[in-house]
């Protein structure tokens, strides 16, 4: 091809790598890590005020504490990345863990258990990602209607009561730990480079970007949106199961009562994480590091000796935070 | 009479020898199956009682940009959709490259070598250059279920592509929503050139950008032609398609009312022709 004409060495940023500088002066950069400066900075605040907030227990403490609202966050955001919302995540993670406390119950081996409560997750990711992409029902509705249906489900299973389920392996997994890595930061720290490297490293997760990004056009060029939906719901119930396995670890017993701070929190992760609720744009580092910044503002307000009542006040004023520095930022 | 348009008028009844073009009804005037490489046959298009086409008989050659112009609702839409595969035909016959076709979707015609540049570009505002010239398209490694991206020839292609089709751009890197309508224009072009297609089509390809950029358009649409693609050009723009095709179609409501050599009109035969003043028929 003739090039003569063509000053492509004039061109400095036609290179095939983005130079750091590039990358800087990107506002997406900015954004999508907002949360990691937001939660350095509240570490050095933390870390000064309390000095009892960067003891080793305590690290440990708030990284176990933060590990189940990652797992789930980490689904929530497949979710809204695609222009979706999944709001039954909490009750699924519920609707799991009586699955596997009835398991459990029934005399069923504890890794039977375990896979059916991923199951149960898995089932209601069908249904929702059913009554959107085919049923055409909006997200918010569809994944209300859930919500109702797998607490109430939950309910009906357990028959309203808590199952305390012995097991050494779920004992295990709740205090054990690699190395000095507890089990549960290990698992939610694979289940973050696993969504990280399936939204940005296989053809899924271009697919995914683009449908939520712009569905017509994505059709226009042939990708089933459909099925890309159907996918990252069945992704985020399957990561409620996985959560569902490390919440009853961690209190001893399948509830049958459902926690709706675990939903909320996962859509101001999201929201934090400097992820677009319109769908299109975020990473998976982000929100994943919105969770921990829920987690630590939580935990270093408690060492302050901030009463619990205003915690939730504080986490509401971070995320509005949050979202107006996007909005601004875009 | 010119001695071009005599030899165009005589020129069929001399070679008797010649094999017609595929599909072509015997003295309808369509050029020979070397020069024609799409050919719509008496293609109608009916939604409920609205004929929105109505018989109409066109063909695009090898190497050439052909324009259908035509007011608002004279049909240009649906007959682009129809060639594109978005509307099947409900009746009449379509040959490309002498074969008769059908298309049950965008994807088949574009198995077939048929592009087309939608007004909305269908390309995603929040991905990278690269990644849309590959959109749907991209280069993958598998392992297991999964389909890893090859990121590093992506982008060594996209660079590839478009030096080939010279167009400039800040950086591979950059988002779309970066760029100017122009710079995205282009974009969508030279994505819709590559994949080894044979016909672009373009649905008013300046319509929203200013006169600068418009050139530049311009000047890639020309490019393309010269690297041997065919162009089916929609366009309200009369100085453009005077200025870039070979060939116009003229359109009212539904039918083709006249074709023309672009050197052998003017811009006010177009004109009457369009509003009814002038026909063929």
């Amino acid at each position: 091809m003739e090039q003569s004409n063509t000053p492509v060495t004039a061109l400095p940023a036609q290179a095939e790598r983005l130079s750091w500088r590039e990358r800087l002066s990107d506002p997406e950069f900015w954004i999508n890590w907002t949360a990691v400066i937001a939660l350095a900075v509240l570490v050095i605040i933390f870390g000064i005020a309390s000095p009892a907030f960067l003891s080793f227990g305590n690290i440990r403490a708030v990284l176990v504490a933060a590990a189940l609202l990652v797992i789930l966050t980490v689904g929530q955001t497949f979710v809204i990345l695609t222009g979706g919302i999944d709001l039954s995540l909490a009750s699924t993670m519920t609707w799991a863990g009586v699955v596997l406390g009835q398991v459990v119950a029934h005399g069923g081996p504890i890794g039977l258990a375990c896979l059916l409560a991923i199951i149960a997750g898995l089932l209601v990711g069908l249904i929702n990602g059913l009554l959107v992409a085919w049923g055409r029902i909006p997200d918010f509705i569809a994944t209300l209607g859930t919500l109702s249906a797998a607490s109430g489900a939950a309910l009906i299973f357990s028959n309203g009561e808590p199952v305390t389920i012995v097991s050494t392996f779920l004992l295990q997994l709740a205090t054990g730990s690699l190395g000095p890595l507890p089990y549960f930061v290990l698992i939610a720290l694979l289940v973050v480079l696993l969504g990280h490297f399936l939204l940005f490293y296989t053809r899924f997760g271009t697919h995914l970007l683009a449908t939520g990004g712009d569905a017509e056009a994505a059709r226009a060029m042939g990708i089933r949106t459909a099925g890309i939906k159907l996918a990252a719901y069945l992704l985020a119930g399957g990561l409620a199961g996985l959560a569902a396995i490390l919440f009853t670890a961690r209190i001893g017993a399948a509830e049958p009562a459902v926690d709706t701070s675990y939903l909320l929190n996962s859509v101001a992760a999201v929201v934090l994480g400097g992820v677009s609720l319109f769908g299109g744009r975020g990473t998976i580092a982000g929100p994943a590091a919105g969770a921990l910044l829920l987690t630590v503002l939580v935990n270093g307000l408690t060492l302050l000796g901030l009463s619990q009542f205003y915690q939730p006040v504080v986490v509401g004023l971070a995320v509005v935070l949050a979202a107006l520095l996007v909005r601004y930022w875009r | 009479m010119s001695p071009t348009e005599f030899e165009r008028v005589f020129s069929a009844p001399q070679t008797p020898e010649r094999t017609p073009t595929p599909g072509a009804p015997p003295g309808s005037g369509v050029p020979g199956p070397a020069e024609v490489l799409l050919l719509v046959e008496r293609v109608s298009k009916h939604f409920g009682a609205i004929v929105a086409l109505h018989e109409v008989t066109l063909w695009a050659r090898r190497g050439e940009i052909t324009a259908i112009v035509g007011d608002n609702g004279a049909g240009k839409s649906t007959l682009i959709k129809c060639i594109s595969g978005l509307h099947s035909p409900s009746s009449g016959r379509l040959f490309f490259e002498g074969k008769e076709v059908h298309f049950a979707s965008p994807q088949e015609a574009r198995q077939a070598g048929i592009e087309t540049v939608y007004q909305n570009l269908a390309m995603i505002e929040d991905l990278t250059v690269w990644q849309n010239l590959f959109l749907n398209r991209e280069r993958v490694k598998r392992l297991g279920p999964l389909a890893i991206l090859d990121r590093r020839t992506m982008r060594r292609e996209a660079l590839r592509m478009l030096r080939q089709f010279e167009v400039h751009l800040p950086s591979i890197h950059a988002r779309l929503r970066q760029l100017s309508g122009g710079q995205r224009q282009a974009i969508a072009i030279a994505r819709a050139a590559s994949w080894g297609s044979r016909l672009l089509i373009m649905d008013e390809p300046t319509a929203a950008l200013g006169v600068r950029e418009t050139r530049r358009v311009e000047e890639l649409i020309l490019r393309l032609r010269d690297q041997g693609l065919a162009i089916l050009l929609i366009s309200h723009n009369f100085e453009q398609v005077l200025r870039l095709s070979q060939q116009v179609w003229v359109m009212r409501s539904g039918r083709v009312v006249g074709g023309r050599r672009t050197n052998e009109t003017t811009s006010d035969e177009l004109v009457a022709m369009i509003t009814g003043v002038k026909s063929d028929e």
